[in-house]
């Protein structure tokens, strides 16, 4: 049973799970675990969907079909577009912005006056929204009052007002902790991803429940409104309404990032830079998810009420409850005031925060007569002034919510309210692209674009609710027709919103921009303009210190500190300053530019950027640099910038081509070595025949009466070694040939079984002369490549000479296979001698390397065929190697490539 | 100088493609029903969600 007393029971418990999440957030912000994590970031963002989003869709939905999807279309596309909500946080970080009023300010020269004009743009067309949110929850609460029977709160107490002063409570407490208004406020984020979370698992319930319970699913549901026929209309894409399309999707995009509480969450909020590219994809996905369902409740609820006195922006209430789903009912409720109380918490917080820094503060600073500028710390004041407006809009909320009551000037500002925050489009786009982008271009822009707003779209919407007379809608102005208000110039054809938005924009940017053009900056301008449109390259902030000149004293600014910040902060904050200087104690720093310059950007964050800059040069005596010297100093550091790039690349190229000479000396000190290493061993091999011979001769030489035998037997042994002296020599021209690439090659089609069989003829005698039994495996027509025969010719005889040598005589059994596949062919030279180890098996094709022992046997080859050889398969573009293991045999193979076949 | 991010810039050609996608007037091509749901809803929602399934796989792509 929903008692009266239950419902807002159960309303403050939710509250206060609220304040416990966000109790539990800050608790481990202060401990330094920080719960913001990439996810919780982009559900944060979901705040985005007010109960606008939670009950207002589904009405959309029964008068225009699909058309309320470009409200959340419109943020998926400009969401995907990183690089500019990147620069917004990179510049926000960068100047300690807390606002997007103080961004606009800060860009154009930390201008009071932009500040307080964005700021009253902002609280003109948010603070109708603020009660939009509280009318949701109040109606709300009336039909669950209704089907309680019971009546309001006994004694009348306004239950909607309870709950804007809970949220006022909250927004003071969880919004106002730190004076810097840089602080994140992560206790307050994290109660907002819970609220998204909250509000989404409500929407698909209530979703769910009304398709499939109450309905036989998505296709029953759409079958049954195709059949009536004025239901079918929003089914169908009605393409009479694309400009309004299309102008909804660049309204809504620009919404995402301009409304201060978006801004706040987005720019303001940001943990970490990388959070954005968990964000990019889940918050439009959060975005699809919690619309699926709109359209089904929409048809859902005009099928069910069909003849019924209804209003279809209670839908998701009203349906459940015409099943008596009393709990569901309540997860609603709690959903749509997740919804709007989501909203309203971070709105007015971005909203205390510009009030206060950019109308309160500039207020109090010139009036003199209040004595503030002489009290001593500021800071209570400070906090005191910010929550004050947070009462005060809150306030302002609530009365414009009880004035207006049914009027259409609540019902449809949610559109309203995104095209007066489209108004800082053009200064925001071109402060953060176009240095040329002057203050009195943006102030000229705002205020036309904000006239035309009013004019066409506040001032209709009053005049709709009756509170003015409506003659200038109806008839223009002064009774002149081309000035109606939804139809200037004569244009018609539009809705309101494509309209209003179409000549408040053309009003905006043409003034924006024509009046940049003819107007001058000042140095201040000139020097934010660089550092917003350059952050991204300002790496070093070397120009910011030459941009200030003056005189100030560490005791004023520091005074000046302590005054705004409290003297705890101020110390704080002072010391680590002075610990990234390098030095020890702060009262030992100086009062330079770069001083100057931290003190401007603490006061910014406390009491922003413009009232900061008043502040700072109340103590300080700035010289005026003058335009032409600001532009000197910016022009001379980009130059600076672009020289020192041009020698970074400069000194990496040089890098790397000393690496590269070095890797081509070493290579060419290794080329070096091996060929000494090789003249020695060559010389080496030379002298062991030719002593030999030299020995031999001089025996025959000094002995005349040497016996015959003998003689014939020393003769022999000289002619033996001079031959092998002879082949030594011809294979170290031929290796030499081989290496310097001028060996010559005459290549022609070659049946390699033909080369075995020619190769294991003319060794025959050699086999035959050792007993060593010699077999071929060889095809009648062995495969064909392209090659050397003759070349081909010396390894397989270098092959078989090989094996002779190694196998043992009688026993001795050497077997030749040659077959092919489709690449290459292979060839085998198979021995069963003392075999190899698996040393051996690589050495062997080293230079003057010989199988066997060489310390006891007497070298029985040169030590080059086997690399001679290799060189000579390599270059067919084969392989040569050998497989064995000791005692089991030696298995030579060579492969060869066929040539590619012509198909 | 340092080339722009691959990855914004692959993001922002997804936005700009979804520009035409999600507009008039190719909005206007699908019409009738599948399997007893409206073609243009199918259509719109089954565009949105590739388009965010695509950033995704761009966003979280992993490496340099």
């Amino acid at each position: 049973m929903l008692s009266p007393g239950f419902v807002l029971f159960l309303s403050a418990a939710y509250l206060g799970l609220l304040f416990a999440v966000a109790r539990f957030g800050d608790a481990r912000a202060d401990a330094g675990k920080s719960i913001i994590s990439a996810n919780v970031y982009a559900l944060s963002l979901a705040v985005y969907c007010t109960s606008w989003t939670f009950y207002g869709s589904v009405g959309r939905a029964t008068s225009g079909g699909l058309s309320f999807l470009t409200i959340y279309i419109g943020p998926t596309l400009m969401l995907l577009c990183v690089g500019v909500i990147v620069k917004m946080i990179r510049i926000s970080k960068a100047q300690r912005i807390t606002s997007i009023a103080d961004f606009i300010a800060s860009r154009y020269g930390k201008s009071q006056l932009l500040a307080g004009l964005v700021t009253v743009i902002a609280v003109v067309g948010v603070v109708p929204y603020i009660a939009l949110q509280l009318k949701a929850v109040s109606a709300s609460l009336q039909i669950l009052f209704q089907t309680s029977g019971g009546e309001f709160l006994p004694g009348m107490i306004d239950s909607t007002f309870i709950i804007a002063a809970l949220l006022a409570l909250f927004t003071i407490l969880f919004g106002t902790r730190h004076l810097d208004a840089t602080e994140r406020h992560e206790g307050m984020v994290a109660a907002i991803a819970f609220e998204s979370v909250v509000k989404l698992a409500a929407f698909l319930a209530v979703g769910l429940f009304v398709t499939y319970g109450m309905f036989g699913g998505l296709s029953d549901l759409f079958q049954r409104a195709a059949a009536a026929p004025e239901l079918a209309r929003l089914l169908q894409m009605d393409s009479s309404r694309a400009g309004t399309w299309t102008a909804l999707i660049l309204l809504s995009g620009l919404a995402i990032i301009f409304l201060p509480r978006q801004f706040q969450i987005i720019v303001v909020e940001n943990v970490d830079e990388a959070h954005l590219k968990r964000a990019v994809w889940l918050f439009p996905l959060y975005l699809v998810a919690i619309n699926i369902f709109v359209l089904p409740l929409a048809l859902g609820g005009l099928l069910h009420f069909q003849g019924q006195d209804f209003n279809p922006d209670t839908f998701v209430l009203t349906l459940p409850l015409a099943r008596g789903a009393e709990s569901l009912a309540l997860l609603v409720f709690i959903g749509g005031l997740s919804a709007a109380t989501g909203m309203v918490i971070v709105e007015t917080i971005a909203l205390s925060t510009m009030v206060c820094n950019d109308l309160v503060m500039p207020w109090l600073l010139h009036a003199r007569w209040l004595g503030v500028g002489e009290r001593k710390d500021l800071s209570g004041v400070l906090l005191g002034i910010r929550r004050a407006a947070i009462i005060l809009i809150l306030l302002l909320g609530y009365i414009y919510f009880r004035a207006a009551g049914e009027a259409y000037a609540l019902v449809g500002i949610g559109l309203i309210s995104f095209a007066a925050v489209a108004q800082f489009a053009p200064a925001m786009f071109g402060g953060m692209y176009w240095k040329q982008g002057t203050r009195a271009g943006a102030v000229a822009g705002l205020l036309g674009g904000f006239a035309v707003w009013t004019y066409t779209l506040l001032l209709p919407s009053f005049a709709k609710s009756g509170w003015i007379a409506n003659g200038f809608v109806e008839q223009g102005l002064w009774g002149i027709h081309t000035l109606k208000a939804q139809a200037l110039f004569g244009l018609s054809g539009l809705d309101e919103i494509s309209h209003s938005l179409w000549w408040s924009l053309l009003t905006n940017i043409g003034l924006y921009v024509l009046v940049s053009l003819y107007s001058k900056p000042d140095a201040v301008e000139a020097g934010q303009a660089e550092r917003f449109v350059d952050i991204f390259r300002h790496g070093a902030r070397d120009t910011d210190a030459r941009l200030w000149r003056g005189t100030a004293s560490v005791d004023e600014l520091v005074s000046l500190l302590e005054r705004f910040l409290g003297p705890f902060r101020a110390n704080q904050q002072l010391a680590a300053y002075a610990a990234a200087q390098g030095v020890s104690d702060w009262h030992a720093l100086p009062a330079d530019a770069g001083f100057v310059r931290f003190a401007e950007a603490q006061l910014s964050g406390a009491i922003g950027s413009a009232s900061a800059r008043v502040m700072v040069a109340s103590v300080a005596r700035e010289e005026d640099l003058g335009l032409e010297e600001v532009l000197d100093i910016l022009d001379e550091a980009t130059q600076v910038r672009a020289y020192s790039r041009e020698l970074e690349s400069k000194s990496r190229e040089l890098e790397a081509a000393t690496a590269e000479l070095r890797e081509a000396n070493e290579r060419l000190r290794e080329l070096d070595r091996m060929k000494d290493d090789f003249i020695s061993t060559v010389t080496h091999e030379l002298r062991t025949p030719l002593t030999s011979i030299r020995a031999l001769s001089e025996m025959l030489h000094d002995d005349p009466k040497m016996d015959l035998v003998d003689r014939k037997r020393f003769l022999g042994i000289i002619v033996n070694e001079a031959e092998r002296l002879t082949r030594l020599i011809n294979q170290i021209l031929d290796m030499a040939k081989l290496e310097s690439g001028r060996a010559e090659w005459t290549t022609s089609a070659v049946d390699i079984g033909e080369v075995a069989r020619d190769a294991m003829v003319s060794l025959g005698q050699l086999f035959r002369e050792k007993g060593v039994t010699l077999e071929g495996e060889i095809p009648e027509n062995g495969p064909v490549v392209l090659a050397d025969r003759d070349r081909l010719t010396q390894v397989m005889i270098n092959l078989l000479s090989n094996a002779v040598k190694f196998v043992p005589g009688e026993t001795g059994l050497v077997q030749v296979r040659v077959m092919s596949n489709d690449i290459e062919v292979r060839v085998e030279v198979v021995d069963n001698g003392p075999g190899l180890t698996l040393e051996e098996c690589n050495v062997i094709f080293e230079k003057f390397r010989q199988g066997g022992n060489t310390m006891t046997n007497k070298p029985q080859g040169t030590g080059l065929g086997l690399p001679i050889s290799r060189q000579i398969v390599e270059y067919f573009g084969g392989n040569l190697w050998v497989e064995s293991r000791p005692g089991a045999g030696a298995k030579f193979i060579f492969t060869v490539p066929l040539p590619a076949s012509e198909e | 100088m340092k080339r722009a991010n691959p990855m914004r810039q692959r993001l922002a050609a997804l936005g700009l493609l979804g520009i035409p996608l999600l507009t008039y007037p190719l909005l206007s091509l699908p019409t009738g029903e599948i399997a007893g749901i409206p073609a243009s809803y199918l259509y719109l929602f089954g565009v949105w969600t590739l388009l965010i399934a695509l950033a995704a796989m761009v966003a979280e792509r992993r490496g340099k």
